[in-house]
């Protein structure tokens, strides 16, 4: 009863908030109004049932946290991740995984394998991302920016040098991997909230100047026929150019899930989470805080720039409106979705973000606020993401020890 | 040296100064309470112009006067404000005390993306023009064609409202709760201050100041998108931090010194790099200056 009521303000009060802009549609050129009675229907009715639901998980939420300090039990994880844990059940799922996608462009559509090219794409910014907010807790708002600037630095070679892809590739990550360093030296001192705020800055400076410098970059209208990436001299047609296209991604994104795996576990990947657990600890721990960020921020932009020449190469036309800070959003709720720090996270992220939207067409509209919400809720809800991080485990052979530590 | 031209954009400066200042002064407010920056507070601020719109639109078409027009869009567009900033901070922010630092972040920013989607789908993405609503006044013509009577209007409006703001915060028991909460949370606590509805009254005055300046800014400048919060929130924040994030007279100060800087870059440097210039600007601040003009350098606790 008590929840009856509550339900019944909210939605009224959600129905008063959203009125003018939900019900009312003015055209002051031709002074015509349009009144949609409807929307304020569909806005109260779905409120009601969502401050049900809402006020269900809060409670839930709630109850947890106090079971989570009274058992010390650890953290429940999604079966999916659970699952990749058992080699039995891992390996197949990987050599199922691989010959999917290995044999996909030969199976669907040109247009079908464009989608998984981006999908791709996105799973190799959001890798690169992940590097830098995930594994070393720096909140990093400028990823398109370094995207940009790997997309750019193809245009512009081929445009007006015509260097091919190949050798434009590793120009391209090799740029960004600069210019994270570059950024990365005078925010060294930063943390938190202004570091987030000074990328973002830093990456609007990069798209405003791409924009503005008409006559080295074409200003807004961007640049065109930029090659696509040529097979020994051969001439491809456009849908084979795609699929080649699909296999070079989906070889570098191989790549760069077995390179960040690997990352994570070494020297330097410690370091990282090192510096995201404690700053002033790991600095007392003889971490060089200098050169672990600068690792981060280069390594993590490197993928961008990467993505960004890969990205250039199959579109052949790029213009600064791709890089905006929207994209830097939707890759930085990849990252946080799939779980920061965990790469599976991260697939799965995209899988959720980019693959979804394309085959639920009918929801393409709503999109970006399915992005929006899933980003609040996840933060109320799930602040681990989709797949948990987990720390390193060590086991204790020697039972004297283990007495010891009973004791 | 051409003292017309350098005049002329002082007063351009001015104008937006002032509302620069009148929307970093939510970013300070917040971010003194609770050191959350409200990412989706530009898109108050958006959401307040298209509110205004609707109501300078409806109205226009039954034939209310210019003054009329004015007063109700401005007065609809601030109290729906309110209400958006305090739902806002009840669905996003609320249930995150005590989490993670960079939890309430990142939820401001899903917050700010679906609020502009809102606006999309409600409205359009297309820009949209705004009615001008204030009348030429007489006694102005002289200098009408660099300050007229709508820069004239923003300015007097946004002082006064500081001004009040100002007084509210020194004199009011509630303005004093707010500055005893600022200081440090836990102890208001104890004293029997109720941090929850001071961080409510806290994004209620800083939306209500931020609707105030959308609608004055949009019957200045003609026309209105739902990007206009995004550039507009970088822009008050970076003001927030020039005068020292945490400070309200230092969002004054910030807000001034960013329109005027911004205004003179325009004019001598080049207008296409203007918002590239206020990025510089908050970049070399953070970098040099984190405290901005009038905050103290925090002390880091080991």
């Amino acid at each position: 009863m008590q929840g009856l009521k509550q339900s019944i303000i909210t939605s009224l009060w959600f129905m008063f908030l959203t009125f003018p802009i939900m019900v009312v549609r003015v055209n002051t050129i031709e002074n015509t109004i349009e009144w949609r009675w409807m929307n304020l229907a569909y806005v109260g009715v779905g409120i009601f049932i969502l401050s049900y639901v809402w006020r269900w998980a809060l409670a839930r939420k709630e109850a947890k946290q106090y079971e989570t300090v009274s058992t010390d039990k650890p953290k429940k994880q999604l079966w999916i991740s659970r699952a990749m844990e058992e080699p039995a059940v891992a390996r197949p799922a990987l050599a199922v995984a691989f010959a999917v996608s290995a044999i996909l462009p030969l199976l669907v559509s040109t247009y079908q394998t464009n989608i998984f090219i981006s999908f791709l794409l996105y799973i190799i910014l959001g890798l690169g991302l992940n590097i830098i907010v995930g594994v070393a807790g720096l909140l990093f708002l400028g990823h398109a920016a370094f995207y940009a600037i790997g997309a750019y630095s193809y245009a512009l070679l081929n445009h007006y040098f015509g260097i091919g892809f190949w050798v434009a590739l590793p120009l391209g990550g090799l740029f960004a991997c600069l210019g994270g360093i570059l950024l990365a030296f005078p925010v060294l001192r930063l943390r938190g909230d202004y570091l987030a705020i000074v990328t973002l800055g830093f990456g609007e400076i990069i798209r405003l100047v791409l924009e503005n410098w008409s006559t080295l970059t074409g200003g807004p209208s961007g640049i065109s026929n930029i090659d696509r990436p040529g097979l020994f001299g051969m001439e491809l047609s456009v849908a084979d150019a795609n699929i080649y296209i699909y296999y070079i991604v989906l070889g570098l994104a191989i790549v760069t899930i077995i390179s960040v795996q690997r990352l994570k576990n070494s020297r330097i990947g410690r370091a990282l989470q090192a510096l995201r657990e404690d700053e002033i600890a790991c600095q007392a721990m003889g971490i060089d805080r200098v050169t672990v960020k600068l690792m981060a921020f280069g390594l993590g932009t490197a993928w961008a720039g990467l993505a960004g020449v890969i990205f250039a190469a199959k579109t052949t036309f790029i213009n600064p409106a791709s890089f905006t800070f929207m994209e830097s959003a939707i890759i930085l709720s990849i990252v946080v979705l799939g779980g920061m720090g965990s790469n599976l996270g991260v697939i799965l992220g995209s899988a959720f973000l980019v693959l979804m939207p394309e085959y639920l067409r009918a929801f393409s509209e709503y999109r970006m606020i399915i992005f929006a919400s899933a980003m609040v809720l996840m933060m109320v809800f799930r602040p681990q993401g989709l797949i948990a991080p987990k720390g390193r485990k060590y086991h204790i052979d020697d039972p004297d020890l283990v007495k010891e530590g009973d004791a | 040296m051409d003292w017309d031209f350098f005049i002329e954009l002082g007063l351009g400066g001015l104008t937006r100064g002032s509302i620069y200042a009148l929307i970093a002064i939510g970013y300070t407010m917040v971010y003194g309470i609770i050191e959350l920056i409200n990412f989706a507070h530009g898109e108050i601020y958006m959401l307040g112009a298209f509110t205004g719109l609707i109501v300078a639109g409806v109205m226009g078409i039954y034939g209310f006067p210019a003054v009329a027009i004015l007063l109700m869009a401005i007065v609809i567009a601030v109290l729906y404000c309110a209400a958006y900033g305090y739902t806002m901070e009840k669905v996003a922010y609320k249930p995150l005390r005590g989490a993670a630092r960079l939890s309430p972040l990142i939820s401001a920013i899903g917050m700010s993306l679906f609020l502009q989607n809102y606006i999309i789908l409600a409205q359009t993405s297309d820009f949209l023009p705004f009615p001008a609503l204030i009348p030429d006044f007489e006694f102005m013509e002289p200098i009408a064609h660099i300050f007229g009577s709508t820069d004239l209007v923003i300015v007097v409006a946004s002082a006064s409202s500081m001004a009040a703001l100002t007084l509210f915060i020194k004199f009011t028991k509630l303005g004093k709760a707010m500055r005893a909460t600022a200081q440090n949370r836990k102890m208001a606590m104890l004293l029997g201050i109720n941090a929850d509805k001071i961080i409510s009254t806290t994004f209620i005055i800083g939306s209500s100041l931020a609707a105030l300046g959308g609608v004055l800014i949009s019957t200045h400048s003609g026309q209105l998108n739902f990007m206009i919060g995004f550039i507009a929130g970088v822009k008050a924040f970076t003001a927030a931090v020039l005068g020292g994030i945490g400070s309200i007279p230092g969002a004054m100060l910030g807000g001034l010194f960013l329109g005027l800087a911004e205004s003179y870059a325009a004019g001598y440097i080049s207008s296409d790099y203007e918002d590239v210039f206020a990025f510089s600007l908050l970049v070399i601040f953070l970098i040099f200056r984190p405290s901005g003009i009038l905050g103290k350098a925090p002390v880091e606790k080991v």
